[in-house]
């Protein structure tokens, strides 16, 4: 019954946090900021290096006090979200062009003024790129281009001094070139890579009327001669970017399918040139009758411009200089950016240039639709999966469709909220009558006085607590009923619940439907915490041993996986789980030469144990430290003496620690148990870095698919929501479960 | 020592040693990752550097911006400084605010106690995936947005909640007969809590003070997404920028890693004296 009152206090707190916040936001929709000349225009980026450097030296020279920001990339679209709405984003941003139809839909960016963009300055596929329609399906520019990125293949000339001209020659490059050099090299698990291939075979990730391309005929070819080029060992496996561009650096690969931004991690002394994709002969093009070329996608980085900016008296000003020719030729200069303008374009002198410049002419811009973004995830997942040879190239496609469509399904219709708001105002009286009624009794209020002088200790905590923690938390929940973007959401009622746990109207057990990633989730949690309490407590049992030498060394040695931020340490585990180039690998082969034994090294990421392995191996690296130092805090805190009694008693070091050791230091171990399990439940990073879902979405947790649907997919937030809701319900049945069972245990004692 | 004594302590040098190596091979390739000029990629067994070179290291720390007066300010400094005030007023404000609330919950009994409790843990199990929109409507509302302010009371919400269930066990585990006898001997139950009970829970309150130091730390999505202004990025929001949209400067990300953990390391060393000065055989008799 405590429980109750306290519930219904923390909710009259939230209620008044959330009235607090609606009236000042709405205080804020009725007066905008009004910015004059005096206000410096804000702009913000995500380049680095040299991009980064050309582009504050243009900046500089506007001649007026700019508010210039570089974000990191991986924040900036969830910044420029938002931030924006709330009236406190950039005047101007740089962005690929391929967001802008999120960003419409949105409310991100404002149309670019007719007047602003020359038209007849530019590569034409540029200006359709950035043309969209608007709400009432006009359609409209809504950013000027800068300039063009796409992929194109690099030759080392020291290895090869005849480019090929069809993908298929590389085949009998293998022999010419030196052992242990792979003729070609890309990322072909990567759906943007292969969308260059699809090209050539006619297919495209969307097709024209937003549906999804990557499956049928020309798909499933596509991935054939992959698997083709695989298996001949011309083409080396799992290669990511960081991995194309290693080989390449260090001449391990004679040529890599890349895009510009691999020139910067070239060193001087490295020979190479760049030539346009080659053609297949595999593939026919329109004619039916010579072989078509690859086209890769084209990415626009265009200048865009918020609401808030088009008020501002000086943006044009801006965007004027930003997008002049001579802008244009200095970031060619400077940064090596491939212009988007006619009059900027690159010398003939400048063959790197020229060589994505005729890239470029004959690349299919990236679709800028709201339905690209639901692309990706299937795509690659079908490509992983049918390179791992886990399924048929056309089965893993038929999948992807089926997933693409899954994820596009158009967003429950709104309801009627009244019901709702009925049994809220109902049983919101009722509570509030109970509570009264309560009160009156004469025994509470005694009960009250004598909890006083306890209030004055937890009161500033409650607050805080309520402010910062509950409040976000109801209104969070509360999103779950709600569908749509954020600041148009309307109520569903319970439609996105019952869409999860029916698995989206699909069989139950499926791979991906809540029931089957619950029952990953649990595996993962309970593994995690095992491992982390027997290891934590083991290394501290054994640091808190007395005569124990080189302590304080070992402390610090042990919490060093908690001290590297975390980020880089999942990545360099997925790094060293790498089947070719990592270092367990590397380990395998060691022993392999020392003891002669012939292990095969493992695909670690290929099946689900092997990959489930490498994320547990992983977070209990990451989280073994943590047990570890709360059990060594907690140990200090068992008297010396009590373990002397019980040893003058005659007790074993083994009963020692079970029946005086391990009680005393319960009271510290549960609460951060619970806390680990319950953390771990919701521990997305490692899934996200180590295994990313792999093999084909297997090892995601609940969490993880929450951020999916929040993050990567169709921004539903009221379907992420509703996962929070259901982890949240399925943590508390858990946690009242197991505290029973330690009460009924104590009981039994 | 006896032969038994002697080979306990083989064995237990043994198992942390092997803990050692455990702990310490993925952060030795993050090390000869920042130290390499260039990576080739080859399958090995040792982390070793390959052509190894300061570079990534000085710029990452040697990063300035050239001020409008010509004068260039040390970025990165700047940045340290945010970094370490952001993470020990999170751990500050963390624990200040848990330590009452946490003895409160350790030696009263109150109405609302045990549903105080509840709701608390439930807060945890609420992912934050839902919870970040709301909270940085509130701070826009609250105008601390773009503040550091702001940013530690995003902090905050993770480390009050912890730093209460941690404390409040750690209260549990002191006798009572303590400040019972502080009481008998005139003090007020105030002061008995704050004489007799905080310095014995020093060892728990400075696990504590680390691990919301350490949540602030190396939190990177919502500093970057709250802070509009590089002077008061914290480091992991600079570190980030190593990573592109395509490409990725590994090696000058994980120099920057190694840096960025030191202060870390440091703080760990100066706390673990504390840790391990905690109750003694003395302790309850004192």
């Amino acid at each position: 019954m405590n429980g109750a009152i306290a519930w219904c206090r923390a909710a009259a707190l939230a209620c008044v946090v959330i009235a607090i916040t609606l009236a000042t936001s709405l205080a804020h929709a009725t007066s905008p900021p009004v910015p004059d000349a005096t206000t410096p225009l804000r702009v913000w980026h995500a380049y680095r290096g040299a991009e980064q450097v050309a582009l504050d030296a243009l900046l500089q020279d506007f001649g007026q006090e700019l508010n210039v920001l570089a974000i990191p990339y991986d924040a900036f679209g969830s910044k420029l979200a938002a931030a924006i709405p709330l009236g406190e984003g950039p005047d101007l941003f740089i962005d690929s062009h391929e967001r802008l139809g999120d960003f419409i839909h949105r409310g991100l960016v404002a149309p670019m003024p007719a007047a602003l963009i020359d038209s007849g300055a530019y590569v034409h596929s540029t200006l359709d790129a950035v043309t969209l329609p608007d709400a009432v399906g006009t359609p409209r520019a809504w950013a000027v281009p800068l300039s063009m990125k796409s992929l194109a293949l690099y030759v080392n000339t020291d290895l090869l001094s005849d480019v090929p001209t069809h993908l298929e020659d590389f085949h009998d490059l293998k022999e010419t070139l030196p052992d242990g050099v792979f003729p070609v090299a890309w990322e072909a698990n990567s759906a943007y890579t292969h969308a260059a291939l699809l090209s050539a075979y006619g297919g495209a990730l969307l097709t024209e009327d937003g549906g999804f391309g990557m499956h049928g005929p020309a798909a499933t070819r596509s991935l054939q001669l992959v698997l083709k080029l695989l298996d001949a060992k011309v083409l080396p496996d799992d290669a990511d970017g960081a991995l194309v561009t290693d080989l390449f650096r260090s001449g391990k690969a004679a040529a890599v399918i890349s895009g510009p931004w691999l020139a910067g991690d070239l060193p001087a002394s490295l020979r190479y040139e760049v030539h346009r994709l080659p053609a297949i002969y595999d593939a026919e093009d329109h004619t039916g009758k010579s072989p078509a070329f690859m086209r890769p996608l084209l990415t626009v980085e265009s200048l865009m411009m918020s609401p808030r900016g088009a008020d501002h008296p000086h943006v044009a000003a801006l965007i004027r200089h930003l997008t002049s020719a001579e802008a244009g030729r200095r970031r060619a200069s400077d940064a090596r950016a491939l212009s988007a303008r006619i009059d900027a374009a690159p010398a003939p002198t400048d063959s790197f240039l020229r060589a994505f410049q005729d890239q470029a002419a004959v690349a299919t811009p990236m679709p800028a639709v709201r339905a690209m973004r639901a692309v990706w995830e299937p795509a690659s997942r079908a490509i992983r999966k049918a390179l791992r040879r886990d399924a048929q190239p056309a089965r893993a496609l038929e999948q992807a469709l089926q997933r693409f469509r899954d994820v596009r399904r158009p967003p429950p219709p709104p309801r009627d909220p009244t019901i709702l708001l009925t049994i809220l105002g109902a049983s919101s009286l009722l509570g509030a009558l109970l509570l009264f009624h309560r009160a009156r009794q004469p025994e509470l209020r005694a009960r009250l006085r004598a909890s006083l002088p306890a209030y004055r200790y937890v009161i500033h905590g409650v607050i805080l607590v309520g402010l910062l923690v509950i409040g976000p938390i109801l209104v969070g929940a509360a999103t779950a009923l709600f569908a749509g973007q954020p600041h148009q959401m309307y109520y569903v009622g319970f439609a996105n619940f019952i869409d999860i746990l029916t698995a989206r109207s699909g069989p139950l057990l499926s791979s991906g439907s809540f029931y089957v990633v619950l029952l990953v989730t649990v595996a993962w949690t309970a593994a995690n915490v095992i491992l982390h309490l027997a290891i934590g407590v083991t290394l501290a049992l054994v640091l808190s041993r007395p005569l124990l030498k080189l302590k304080s060394v070992y402390r610090v040695l042990l919490i060093v996986p908690w001290s590297v931020p975390s980020y880089v340490t999942a990545l360099a585990w997925k790094g060293m789980f790498h089947r070719q180039f990592g270092a367990v690998t590397g380990i395998i082969q060691s022993v392999n030469d020392v003891f002669g034994t012939e292990i095969e090294p493992i695909a670690w990421f290929a099946t689900f144990s092997t990959s489930f392995a490498a994320n547990l191996t992983t977070n209990v690296w990451l989280g073994f430290p943590f047990m570890m130092v709360v059990t060594l805090g907690a140990l200090t805190a068992v008297p010396k003496d009590v373990l002397e009694a019980a040893e003058v008693d005659g007790a074993t070091p083994l009963q020692r620690l079970w029946h005086v050791t391990l009680p005393m230091i319960k009271p510290t171990m549960i609460p951060a148990t619970v806390l680990g399990s319950i953390w771990t439940f919701n521990m997305f990073n490692v899934v996200f870095l180590v295994s990313g879902g792999e093999p084909d979405g297997t090892t995601d947790i609940l969490i993880s698919e929450a951020y999916r649907w929040a993050f990567t997919r169709e921004a539903r937030y009221g379907y992420a929501a509703a996962y929070a809701v259901l982890i949240f319900i399925i943590l508390a049945a858990a946690s009242t479960a197991g505290a029973r069972w330690i009460d009924r245990s104590k009981e039994r004692a | 020592m006896t032969a038994r004594a002697i080979a306990n302590n083989v064995l237990s040098h043994a198992l942390l040693l092997v803990a050692v190596a455990f702990a310490l091979y993925p952060v030795l390739w993050v090390v000869a990752l920042a130290f390499s000029g260039d990576s080739v990629p080859t399958a090995r067994a040792i982390p070793v550097p390959t052509a190894p070179t300061m570079d990534h290291l000085r710029e990452v720390v040697l990063t300035t911006r050239a001020d409008a007066d010509g004068a260039s300010t040390w970025l990165f400094g700047q940045q340290l400084a945010n970094s370490l005030l952001v993470s020990i007023a999170t751990a500050l404000v963390g624990v200040g605010v848990a330590i009452p609330v946490a003895y409160a919950l350790a030696r009263f009994e109150f109405v609302g106690k045990s549903g105080g409790m509840a709701t608390l843990l439930a807060t945890q199990m609420f992912p934050a995936v839902a919870s970040a929109v709301p909270l940085f409507i509130m701070l826009e509302a609250m105008g601390l947005l773009n503040t550091r302010t702001g940013l530690i009371l995003c902090y905050a919400s993770t480390s009050v909640p912890f730093a209460i269930f941690q404390l409040r066990g750690a209260f549990e585990t002191i006798p009572v007969d303590l400040e019972e006898a502080a009481m008998v001997d005139g003090a007020s139950r105030f002061e008995a809590f704050v004489r007799v009970v905080l310095p014995v829970a020093k060892p728990a309150i400075a696990v504590t003070f680390l691990f919301a130091f350490m949540t602030a730390y190396n939190e990177f999505i919502l500093a970057a997404t709250l802070l509009s202004d590089e002077s008061m990025f914290t480091l992991p929001v600079v570190l980030q920028r190593f990573i592109g949209e395509y490409d990725a400067q590994w090696e000058a990300f994980a120099a920057g890693a190694l840096v960025v953990s030191i202060p870390v390391m440091a703080l760990f060393y100066l706390l673990q004296k504390h840790m391990v000065a905690g109750l003694g055989a003395g302790g309850v008799k004192g």
